[in-house]
């Protein structure tokens, strides 16, 4: 039992006097450090709407680059960047869903499957630029693509590859195992079992991880940059073997310029570019509620 | 309770391990046999030398405290121990004279035969209706006229049909944990399996619940071969026909389920049932 006595009780009262004191300054800290962040963000975001917004325009959108500021749009920029994005899904989407399916459900455990495993977790964490150089090795030279959509594209398929994977295995081991042996005691096969239960079940997981690694394909420039993205660009892509440029390019660009009325068209751009991300995570966002309460009953 | 007058325990001959012969006549056909087997997880031995004949149409009870090796005894008679990579299994075990061991077991047909209740209900994220025909599907019934009969009568079998029959299409996750678990017995009742294995189906259920899947057994008694996994020995005592006592992965004693919790023979299983261990 504590001691009861006066004395006690004084030196009981400091401590707790000083671990709430101790409790508020630390709650301060965490504090001032969260709207630092937040207070930094909204003075770029106010900074840039001031300077971007006055050219938001329907020409703006709808024009060719062009050497008068004035003149100049974003067009081509939006184009590539559909294309480029599209393809992207197209290649990353199937082939990153199918690596994880493999590796969750398939995969035994030996030596190969761990060191699989390792090496897509350090894929995800290598810089874009070294993409990039292996994109232009690869793609361009080896395998003749050129400065095109497809090896644009293909270079950030490589880039997104493992974040899709690796997101796409949390989603799966997600899947109560209860679900599968359920399946299982049926009769059911590994196919029926995955395609019915697993993969409808880690589908809103899934979707978040996709479409996040997306919006991060939208905002690369440097892997692009070196497999030949153009600046200045005044027709949009027909296939997928044309020249393109895109939206975080064409800012580049925009900013690297003497003329302010150019560099007010990059903040212009960046509202376009941020509005697309924005989406595309409202998106994400949206899909994991209405599947999950689905999935949950109510 | 319905005793089988002779309760036979496990005075199985062991000189016959393939165990192609008969066994003697009983009045209650054996539907499930067990002959010395053994079964490995890795290096670690979990079921040591069980010999065990389980009569058809009767509910066999497995006790036994946590780790006894029930749970992995059950799970061997529908192969989900398949599942667990690194496993070995010893010796024989026949549903019908059919060895399910053997390389060109049909493991889809087998689990056709054999459906399996969880400890954990795990109804699947979809509607009611498409729980219980998830079976029926997967094992090719495509009319939709025969499923709905089949929905219906396997909710009725598992005493669900009433509460579910106006929201058939509702999810299945938003039934309570009973009824969760009553489906879950429709679902396997729906593939038209003979031999019902439970691991443990009402340990996750208050009790109201749980006498309702009490009750449930009591009603599938005779049609179903049960294997019940349970650590409850009042719902052995009441459910059961037949008990099996595992200890330390080994079969103590088998007989009728009167005789285990009167007289039990052996000195563990009487020690496990009146609370001395476990």
């Amino acid at each position: 039992m504590m001691s009861l006595s006066p004395a006690g009780d004084a030196a009981r009262n400091k401590l707790r006097k000083r671990q709430a004191l101790l409790d508020r300054s630390f709650r301060t800290v965490c504090a001032i450090c969260t709207w630092a962040g937040i207070l930094i963000l909204f003075v770029l975001i106010g900074k840039i709407l001031y300077e971007g917004l006055p050219n938001l325009s329907w020409d703006f959108l709808s024009n060719f680059p062009s050497r008068k500021a004035e003149k100049a749009g974003l067009k081509a920029a939006i184009a590539g960047t559909a294309w480029v994005i599209s393809l992207t899904a197209l290649v990353s989407i199937p082939v990153g869903i199918s690596a994880a399916i493999y590796l969750e459900e398939y995969g035994t455990k030996n030596k190969l499957s761990t060191f699989l495993e390792t090496n897509i977790s350090n894929l995800a964490g290598v810089p874009s630029i070294v993409y990039g150089i292996l994109g232009l090795a690869i793609l361009v030279r080896m395998f003749q693509l050129g400065v095109s959509v497809l090896a644009g594209a293909l270079t950030l398929s490589l880039l997104i590859l493992p974040i899709i994977i690796v997101s796409s295995r949390e989603a799966l081991r997600a899947v109560p195992p209860g679900l599968r042996q359920a399946s299982y005691a049926l009769g059911a096969s590994k196919w029926y079992t995955v395609s019915r239960i697993v993969l409808p079940s880690a589908l809103p997981g899934i979707l978040t991880g996709v479409i996040l690694s997306l919006s991060r394909a939208i905002g690369e420039t440097a892997p692009l940059i070196i497999v030949g993205a153009a600046s200045y660009i005044a027709y949009t892509p027909t296939g997928p073997m044309d020249q393109y440029t895109v939206l975080p390019m064409q800012i580049f660009e925009w900013a690297g310029r003497p003329q302010d009325d150019f560099r007010d068209l990059a903040a212009s751009g960046i509202i376009v570019l941020l509005v697309a991300l924005f989406t595309m995570n409202a998106l994400a966002i949206w899909l994991r509620q209405h599947y999950s309460t689905r999935l949950r009953g109510k | 309770m319905n005793m089988t007058p002779t309760a036979r325990t496990i005075d199985v001959p062991k000189s016959n391990p393939r165990g192609h012969a008969k066994m003697a006549a009983a009045p209650s056909k054996t539907k499930i046999a067990a002959r010395s087997v053994n079964f490995f997880y890795g290096e670690k031995q979990a079921i040591h030398d069980v010999t065990l004949d389980m009569p058809a149409n009767e509910v066999t009870a497995f006790i036994g405290p946590s780790g006894c090796g029930k749970s992995t005894f059950l799970r061997l008679i529908n192969r989900m121990n398949d599942l667990i990579e690194g496993t070995r299994l010893d010796g024989t075990i026949l549903v019908e004279d059919h060895d399910i061991y053997e390389p060109h077991t049909d493991v889809v047909e087998l689990r056709k035969r054999v459906g399996m209740v969880f400890q954990k209900s795990n109804p699947f994220p979809k509607s009611i209706f498409d729980n219980v025909a998830y079976g029926p599907r997967l094992h090719g019934v495509k009319d939709k006229g025969k499923l709905a009969e089949i929905v219906e009568s396997s909710l009725e079998r598992a005493a669900l049909w009433d509460e579910v029959k106006d929201r058939l299409s509702d999810s299945a996750l938003g039934l309570s944990g009973g009824q969760q678990q009553r489906l879950c017995i429709a679902r396997a009742l729906a593939v038209d399996p003979d031999i019902l294995l439970m691991d443990e189906p009402a340990s996750a259920l208050d009790p109201r619940s749980t006498a309702k899947i009490e009750d449930l057994i009591g009603q599938l008694r005779g049609s179903y071969t049960i294997i019940i996994v349970t650590h409850n020995m009042q719902q052995a005592a009441r459910v059961s026909d037949r008990t099996a006592f595992f200890y330390e992965g080994r079969l103590i004693e088998f007989g009728a389920t009167e005789q285990i919790f009167t007289k039990p023979a052996e000195k563990q299983t009487e020690d496990y049932i009146t609370g001395r261990f476990g």
